[in-house]
């Protein structure tokens, strides 16, 4: 379980200081899938990045499994909105999945063996020797879910992960989250500014307000599991949910304005 | 996908045929103005004088024995020169405090040209080989050490998350997102270093008298033959055109993935 208590970050430059994050609380259930929904700037990425132990909050904390999170935890991984920058260049795709396989001490077999997996599971079978640059936009950030999914996570995060790739692109990575999330059985924190998405993809969506942040409202999904992006989209439940995260979004950026 | 770089292969051999012809326009001149009393013969002997100079220097086993203590004295002083920047800049570049207290002192010294240092080398090693390598790995380390700098502070924050967040050893943070980012930096560092380090190499051999082919040039000089010394300038002038070719050729062999050489592929 992925607890989240009290958390606030203030940034300090010189003397001013910037507070990013006022107050944040909500829990993600092992094996739960939960979306991130806030309006733009709203310290999304700071949130993402206290989670994931890169950056130590200035009060609150945050848990897994409840051992306290101070630095990357263990069994746990990210998936950057940047996958341009996220992989290394001068490795092939095969060495960019496998070297946090060898960072871990996995086996050779088992690494060549889980590499090969992942890279089947999100649809890049017979792109190994290739180089990321040499792929599509899509491709890369498939590249670097796999990257995630060989490393074998517990809890995966992901930032903002579709907001670079185009519309048709997007839609097929959503399915294939909920697909490998089904399948693998990983608790997954999805960080999103797309409404739409979080409805589509979430179990749960937690709503955030405007910077300073606080949580805004939670809301359970209570659509099929079984998603599809012309029917899911279009069910009358669908366009409920996704009115009122909106409603609670807008909500959140005028009380900003008073 | 087509590089830019590669161009049409007609127009490249043009290229390479004016070159060719530009450099016999040279010779030709070098060969004609002191025959048509143009230059002073005592100065400037007729190019084909000079290739007989060269091809009688070829002969001479201490010609060879000079060209390798030239080379040698190079490749040593590039050598030290290199391991200790790249160890020295990574160091200094990766821990933020290190790189504030240097960069006033790394800016002070860099400038220093590495010839005022003749007098020291002298001192400390007389006319031997190291007074030679003294000189080499002071211009030389600079060029690479500032290269390595600039190569660690582009490491990409995200990049570098990643690996952090994949709980990279701090080993292999270095080996597998520090260095592979800073390796075309260091190449560049590398190529300027080399070319260096020769001018440094035939400067402390032509002034202090090391043993290499600038002290052969001094000999020839003081012993008033001008086509020998002109046939060993052309040795050291070809001896920079390999190097840099060297380097290049190498550059381009490793850095294939780089945005430099690859040609940029639209994502």
């Amino acid at each position: 379980m992925l607890e989240v208590k009290g958390l606030r970050k203030v940034y300090r430059s010189g003397n001013r200081e910037v507070e990013a994050l006022r107050d944040l609380t909500f829990t993600v259930d092992n094996g739960e899938l939960v979306c991130l929904v806030g309006p733009s700037g709203c310290g999304k990425t700071t949130l993402l990045r206290c989670v994931s132990g890169l950056l130590d909050p200035t009060a609150g904390d945050v848990r897994v499994d409840g051992k306290p999170v101070d630095g990357p935890p263990p069994g746990m991984a990210v998936v950057f909105q940047e996958y341009g920058r996220s992989l290394f260049p001068w490795m092939s795709v095969r060495d960019n999945v496998e070297l946090p396989l060898k960072q871990k001490g996995v086996g050779r077999a088992r690494r060549r063996q889980l590499v090969e997996q992942s890279l089947d599971a999100v649809g890049l079978t017979g792109t190994a020797s290739a180089y990321p640059w040499q792929l599509s936009g899509g491709m890369q950030q498939r590249v670097a879910i796999a990257r995630a999914v060989a490393y074998e996570p517990q809890t995966l995060l992901m930032d903002e992960p579709f907001a670079a790739v185009d519309a048709q692109t997007r839609a097929d990575l959503e399915d294939l989250v909920r697909e490998l999330w089904k399948r693998l059985g990983v608790t997954i924190l999805f960080v999103t500014h797309d409404i739409d998405e979080s409805v589509y993809l979430g179990q749960r969506v937690v709503m955030l307000s405007t910077s300073p942040t606080v949580v805004q409202e939670e809301l359970a999904i209570d659509l099929p599991d079984q998603r599809d992006q012309l029917t899911t989209r279009a069910d009358p439940r669908f366009i409920q949910l996704r009115t009122r995260v909106y409603e609670q979004i807008q909500a959140a950026k005028r009380n900003a304005v008073h | 996908m087509t590089s830019p770089r590669r161009g049409n292969p007609a127009r490249s051999g043009s290229t390479a045929l004016l070159g060719a012809a530009g450099l016999a326009g040279l010779l030709l001149v070098m060969e004609l103005a002191p025959r048509l009393g143009l230059v002073d013969e005592r100065y400037l002997p007729p190019a084909s004088r000079i290739a007989a100079a060269l091809a009688e220097e070829a002969g001479t086993p201490a010609f060879w024995t000079a060209l390798t203590d030239t080379l040698i004295a190079w490749s040593a002083g590039l050598a030290i020169a290199v391991g200790a920047a790249v160890l020295a800049g990574i160091v200094i570049g990766s821990i933020p405090v290190l790189r504030s207290l240097t960069a006033s002192t790394i800016e002070f010294l860099r400038p220093i040209p590495s010839v005022a240092l003749i007098p020291l080398a002298v001192l400390m090693y007389g006319t031997d080989l190291g007074s030679t390598l003294l000189l080499v790995c002071y211009a030389a380390f600079w060029q690479v050490l500032v290269q390595v700098l600039y190569g660690v502070a582009d490491v990409d924050p995200v990049a570098f998350e990643t690996a952090r967040s994949f709980r990279f050893s701090a080993w292999g943070r270095i080996r597998h997102v520090l260095w592979p980012t800073a390796l075309p930096y260091v190449f560049t560092g590398v190529r300027l270093a080399a070319s260096v380090a020769l001018v440094l190499a035939i400067t402390a051999e032509l002034v202090i008298g090391s043993p290499g082919l600038g002290k052969e040039i001094a000999v020839a000089q003081a012993s008033e033959a001008v086509p020998t010394m002109y046939a060993l300038i052309v040795v050291t002038g070809v001896l920079g055109v390999i190097i840099n070719l060297l380097a290049r050729t190498g550059e381009r062999r490793l850095l294939a993935w780089h945005q430099s050489v690859r040609g940029e592929v639209t994502a």
